[in-house]
């Protein structure tokens, strides 16, 4: 139409305007759509610019972020920024803090879902798949393929061999501690169970609290589970004890409890009642030694704090299996079956995915670490280049307990059980007999 | 009643005087208590002036090194506090007038008739408030996900993730207890009034409008001050039946506050104080009305 | 007994006289139709409706995905496994029998305690009846961080008052340790409570006759005394609404232990074992639905209790 005026090609202000441009299309505006379509081509014959006739012509992609908090909601902004300038297609993004996404995950993708929404590698992704509620990206991932290692292929996949996911980064869990101190006291980092026994007991007779351990929250206490029978009983064995297909009921855990009942008398103090953050605090000012935890602790530690953060690698207990797998879950993208734009939503994943974009998410983020290979590792801390580094080395990454098993038996057996172990450690047989019942009611086996 | 209430009012005189100590103990007592029971939201206030970074070195329990307004800038900012206390206001003050309109009607039909159905009825309506709210989320997520509501009403064209959906519930969430707590307060309202209205050739529609509702004023707005805060405080509707996170209420905005893995209690202090005031703001300025609503049912006037 | 007559004066009401037939006209019945109907079917819809397909479901084995017709009828498997293989529930339902023992003995004689000293007519009682009232105008997201505030093993108002934490002796560990965190919030929970059965009774007591205690006076008794044997008995309607209001609000108990730790390890509620099977990402909808209809049965007896006691009062 000749009344109408086109848009902006600014894209930051072409974004700001976009509910009530979503609204218009809605509401049938397929005929403006064709009307600046036409303009556009009856346009592009008199030299319009090529960024101006993108803009007309290319569509929306809805995404649905968990990223409330406002260093990463920036960060995607700039990637969105860069995405929108090269393909023209405009993101509407729905922020919802971070625990009401997880919690409303089967409500949100059974309503109505974003195109593209951020999520979790693991089981949890794979159960939505299975579920039918994710759309495959094959095609997406033919591009793809040649910038991720293997590992995160698979990571990327769903039981039935079909790409659902798109990584951005991942970070490693690992035995955090303050160089300093050790340097004072004299520590050495320990490699087998033995040495990390004996440093506790040293630091014990310091005056520290050996490691740093708080399990209000429920979930952090997962990390040592899988850390312990990773060690204990090779990665196969944990990743078939999260798909249900080996028996809680087993020897083999049975070991895992009889293992970290050693670690109880140098937890903190009231373990129980603390959040994570006051056990990074514990680390920060000294008053713990160590802390095994994802490398998102370093959150809590500024300037030079922060230059003196450092991690080791969870000791090794079972010499046949060393210290060869860790957990570093990954978080990325997927796409719901209910998409509606969906060649818009395949652009984007394809530019999630890409070294750019996950170079420009990643200059906001100094604790996570990318998982394209070509991406850029310059602007690395020491920290990131340490994880890096680790997640290269190692054989085997599992996504930690909460992504790779059934959310519902993760959430309603597992944290409860864990909090009964800590409250009660000898009574394993008991404790185990039962996970063991609500894990045949839940997976059906 | 003079001679005796006289009587009365001097004995209390002649008794007053030799209570003195026993006055001064309970003026103590009260004083001490009431001491107590501020000192948490205190102490909350209190926290809500410090940064973060000073609180994790020292403690919380310490003297501020920096104190300041820096987490209300930051909380009314970050939590976008003005945009969800507008999407709360667009839920609250709707679902206020639609609550009232209907339970006045069920409380007109109840109190000043005497149908068959009046008992039935009002136990239907306050039985339906009564019971926790975690009972009904999930049918009534699947019914809104498939009621339909007109475009103009609703983005989604559902009630599911609209205004309309949000009202909806409350309305027939609370509707229960003003019902019954006006049907006690009408019934005090005259038989008269309304004999002489209907020999005047007025309706029940006239009746009901041009006598009743005005009568009501002082009750309405006891129920109004008590509903403001009851709908403004809810968290459980909105976080199920919503899910833009731009259209949710205030209370969305607290959670909003927690990060990806690291809260700042400090922030979410400031945050929290911000999204009291206006409930605070009505119930200092509606202390009387706020304090007779909860009564109104109780007791016959 | 002039004692009697004032008491049944001051609680009850004068007997009602019966109301003759009126003839209506068409629009009048119109109009009484759409003044009942339209609330009846917005509160049957959203709320009735909703609670008998939660009872349905509980029979079922349904994950809430794939629409409804993906369940498959279970009979009371979900019951037997809750009552027999679920760790969290029969401490779920002895942690809501404590809240509300708690609640009935000490929560709300205190709210009583404190209207009837706040009745005596002492100056700043109006400042002092907002104060105690304030907890209830809080939202419980609020209260929520107050308790985290206040009970926080090292770095707690109550830990740090007592106690240096930092010294790394045996810290009280009040929200972590099982035996002692549901009485922590409790603390809490009764100041909120104390402060709402204050202010109804406090209306109670203004609605009271003077005469009635001017009689009790007389009589010569102690305060006490004349609380127990006259007061208390009068305020009858208001002691309906305070046991039914105490009942419900300890059922329904649900903010607070979910803001301090998503009700675990001590804190078990049966509201929130609804929430964790049917809101969060484990969506057991049968299941979680069964919990609810225990919580419903639970609820329908103090309902049923104020509905039959509040029209008794109507009737006389």
């Amino acid at each position: 139409m000749a009344d109408a005026r086109p848009p902006s090609s600014d894209p930051a202000e072409a974004g700001r305007s976009l509910l009530t441009r979503r609204r218009l299309l809605v509401t049938g505006a397929a005929g403006a759509a064709a009307a600046y379509g036409a303009t556009a081509s009856g346009a592009a014959g008199r030299g319009l610019s090529s960024s101006l006739l993108r803009a007309l012509t290319a569509g929306t992609v809805t995404f649905g972020s968990n990223a409330s908090d406002p260093v990463p909601k920036k960060a995607y902004a700039n990637v969105f920024k860069a995405f929108t300038k090269k393909t023209g297609i405009k993101v509407a993004v729905n922020t919802v803090d971070h625990n009401t996404f997880q919690e409303q995950i089967n409500s949100y993708l059974q309503g109505r879902p974003q195109d593209v929404f951020t999520w979790f590698a693991g089981y949890r992704m794979q159960f939505f798949a299975q579920k039918g509620l994710l759309t495959p990206i094959d095609d997406v991932w033919a591009t793809l393929k040649p910038q991720f290692s293997p590992a995160f292929q698979n990571a990327s996949k769903g039981l039935d061999g079909h790409f659902y996911f798109v990584p951005i980064y991942n970070y490693p869990w690992a035995v955090f501690y303050r160089r300093s101190v050790f340097q004072e006291k004299g520590y050495t980092v320990p490699k087998t169970w033995d040495q990390f026994i004996a440093l506790c007991k040293k630091m014990k007779a310091d005056g520290l609290t050996p490691i740093a351990f708080t399990d209000k929250d429920g979930w952090p206490a997962m990390g040592t589970f899988d850390i312990l029978n990773m060690r204990i009983n090779g990665y196969q064995f944990h990743i078939d004890l999260m798909g249900g297909r080996k028996s809680w009921d087993s020897p083999q855990v049975k070991a895992v409890f009889d293992q970290w009942r050693e670690l109880l008398p140098y937890y903190s103090d009231g373990a129980l009642g603390l959040t994570w953050q006051e056990g990074a605090q514990q680390l920060l000012n000294k008053q713990a030694g160590m802390y095994l935890l994802g490398s998102f602790v370093g959150q809590q530690f500024q300037g030079a704090d922060l230059a003196d953060l450092d991690f080791f690698n969870y000791p090794s207990i079972n010499p046949k299996w060393g210290q060869d797998s860790i957990d570093a879950p990954i978080d990325g993208f997927l796409m719901s079956r209910k998409a509606k734009n969906v060649k818009e939503a395949k652009a984007l994943l394809r530019f999630l995915g890409s070294a750019q974009a996950e170079n420009i998410y990643l200059k906001s983020d100094p604790n996570d670490v990318a998982a394209n290979k070509r991406a850029d590792t310059s602007g690395y801390n020491a920290l990131q280049k340490k994880a890096a580094k680790l997640i290269g080395s190692v054989k085997h990454i599992a996504q930690y307990l909460d992504r790779d098993t059934r959310p519902d038996f993760a959430s309603t057996v597992m944290i409860p059980a864990l909090q009964q172990f800590l409250n009660h450690p000898d009574d394993v047989n008991g404790l185990v007999k039962n996970i063991q019942r609500q894990k045949k009611a839940i997976f059906g086996a | 009643m003079t001679s005796a209430t006289v009587a009365a009012e001097t004995r209390r005189a002649v008794r007053r005087r030799p209570l003195r100590v026993p006055r001064i103990a309970l003026h103590g007592f009260l004083a001490v208590t009431a001491l107590v029971w501020l000192a948490p939201v205190l102490w909350a206030v209190y926290t809500s002036f410090r940064p973060y970074a000073d609180t994790a070195k020292h403690g919380y329990v310490s003297l501020p090194h920096a104190f300041g307004f820096a987490n209300y800038r930051h909380a009314w900012t970050q939590g976008e506090i003005p945009k969800h206390f507008w999407n709360s206001m667009i839920v609250t003050i709707p679902a206020i007038v639609l609550i009232l309109l209907f339970a006045a009607s069920v409380a007109f039909v109840v109190s000043r008739f005497s149908f068959w159905f009046n008992v039935p009825l009002l136990i239907f309506f306050m039985a339906a408030n009564l019971l926790p709210q975690q009972v009904i989320i999930t049918p009534l997520y699947e019914l809104y996900l498939r009621l339909p509501l007109p475009g103009w009403l609703s983005d989604t064209g559902l009630f599911y993730d609209s205004y309309l959906g949000l009202i909806a519930i409350n309305v027939a969430f609370q509707t229960g207890f003003c019902t019954f707590v006006l049907s006690n307060y009408m019934k005090t309202i005259p038989k008269s009034l309304g004999e002489a209205a209907r020999v005047d050739g007025a309706g029940v529609v006239r009746q009901f409008f041009g006598i009743i509702l005005p009568l009501c004023k002082p009750a309405f707005a006891a129920l109004a001050t008590l509903e403001f805060t009851w709908i403004y405080n809810d968290f459980l509707w909105a976080v199920v039946l919503m899910s833009s996170g731009d259209k949710r209420p205030i209370t969305s905005s607290l959670t909003n506050l927690s990060g990806l893995y690291f809260t700042d209690n400090n922030l979410i202090s400031a945050a929290a104080v911000l999204v009291a005031l206006p409930t605070l703001l009505v119930f200092a300025g509606l202390q009387r009305q706020f304090i007779s609503g909860l009564t109104l049912g109780a007791t016959k006037e | 007994m002039a004692i009697d007559v004032a008491a049944r004066a001051g609680a009850g009401g004068v007997r009602r006289p019966r109301r003759r037939a009126v003839r209506l006209s068409a629009g009048d019945r119109v109009a009484i139709a759409v003044m009942v109907v339209v609330p009846l079917l917005v509160v049957g819809g959203l709320i009735w409706f909703p609670t008998v397909a939660s009872i349905l479901l509980s029979f079922t084995n349904w994950d809430g995905i794939g629409g409804v017709t993906t369940a498959h009828w279970i009979g009371a498997e979900n019951y037997r496994q809750i009552a027999t293989i679920y760790p969290p529930f029969w401490p779920a339902v002895k942690h809501n029998l404590i809240w509300l023992g708690f609640l009935t003995f000490v929560a709300t004689p205190f709210g009583l305690f404190l209207a009837y000293q706040l009745d005596k007519r002492i100056r700043g009682t109006r400042l002092y009846q907002s104060i105690f009232f304030l907890p209830v105008v809080l939202s419980f997201a609020i209260i929520g961080f107050i308790v985290q505030l206040v009970y926080s093993p090292t770095q707690g108002l109550v830990n740090n008052i007592i106690g240096d934490p930092a010294r790394g002796g045996h810290v009280i560990d009040w929200l972590g340790d099982p035996s002692l965190n549901l009485w922590a919030v409790l603390v809490l929970v009764g100041w909120r409570h104390a402060g709402y059965i204050m202010v109804l009774y406090l209306a109670g007591l203004k609605a009271l006759d003077p005469s009635l205690r001017e009689a009790a006076a007389i009589d010569g008794a102690g305060e006490w005394h004349a609380f127990r044997t006259v007061v208390f008995p009068a305020l009858r309607p208001i002691n309906i609404v305070i046991v039914v209001v105490t009942v419900i609000e300890a059922l329904r108990a649900f903010d607070i232990v979910y803001i301090v730790n998503r009700g675990r390890n001590g804190l078990e509620l049966l509201s929130v074992l609804v929430t964790d099977n049917i809101i969060g990402e484990a969506s057991r909808i049968g299941y979680g639905s069964a919990i609810a209809v225990i919580l419903i049965v639970i609820s329908i007896v103090p309902i049923v209790v104020f509905v039959w006691n509040s029209f008794q009062e109507r009737q006389t």
